[in-house]
């Protein structure tokens, strides 16, 4: 069974559920953070294998993922500031703990 | 050849998924993580996308994991870092639904793949695309414009009064 476009999208499904499952279900505001990056991931790898077998000629799929790229990068580093600066008030990480909008 | 490669190249990028969710020390979360980016990055060869694959190196194992570890350094948990939240039997049905849901309506879908062979080198014709009159100038201009405002906040939410 020679690897086709299916192969790949298929694994970009995978990856994406299984970041999926640890955004809704991990406690530790870092590791969310890290599964909103493989679920990013997942779709850039759905983006270059559309660009790839559908259209070689355009390249559109492979900038798409140069600018997903981009915005993972700016907001994994404003993320970052924002869990450290809730960190610095409230000593934890728990996310269930950062209830800052409730009165 | 490219098959065997693309199966244990999914078979890893898999695995290190599921390492970064199964795994108690978040530090090594971290390093499944990074295992997870390269093996994407080498995917991403095997699409013939090979600056992409240069750029995904450089900017999410050598940027956005470095943030990542100085985000668990200086929130210092590390240890038994990583625990589960309450919902997770509701998130795993959830996700695998999705997975579900996403994989039969790929393999009844009806692709028009095309039989030309793909781009070979191609740092130059994205560049220009990004630069010449392909018309995505605006795009790359205000990327530049979007990472540098990020930057500032992430200096004024850190900044020490």
């Amino acid at each position: 069974m020679s690897v086709g476009l299916e192969h790949y999208l298929i694994l970009s499904a995978i990856l994406f559920g299984i970041g999926l499952i640890g955004v809704l279900s991990k406690r530790n505001v870092v590791v969310i953070l890290m599964c909103i990056e493989i679920m990013l991931n997942a779709s850039n790898i759905a983006l270059v294998a559309f660009s790839r077998y559908i259209e070689p000629a355009f390249l559109t799929g492979q900038l798409f993922a140069i600018f997903v790229i981009a915005v993972a990068a700016a907001e994994a580093a404003v993320g970052i500031a924002i869990i450290i600066s809730i960190y610095r008030n409230r000593e934890t990480i728990n996310i269930d703990k950062f209830n800052l909008f409730k009165w | 050849m490219l098959d065997i490669v693309f199966w244990v190249l999914a078979i890893v990028a898999v695995l290190a998924a599921l390492a970064v969710l199964i795994l108690r020390d978040v530090f090594r979360a971290a390093m499944a993580l990074i295992l997870l980016f390269l093996t994407i990055a080498a995917l991403y060869i095997t699409l013939s996308a090979d600056f992409l694959a240069v750029v995904q190196i450089l900017i999410y194992v050598g940027a956005i994991s470095i943030l990542i570890i100085v985000g668990i350094m200086l929130t210092q948990n590390v240890k038994r870092g990583n625990p589960s939240g309450k919902l997770v039997i509701p998130a795993l049905v959830t996700g695998i639904l999705l997975i579900i849901i996403l994989a039969l309506s790929i393999s009844r879908t009806f692709w028009n793949i095309s039989n030309e062979a793909p781009v070979q080198n191609t740092t130059a014709p994205l560049g220009e695309l990004m630069f010449g009159p392909g018309g995505y100038l605006f795009p790359v201009e205000m990327i530049a414009v979007l990472v540098l405002t990020a930057i500032l906040g992430a200096i004024v939410l850190l900044r020490e009064k």
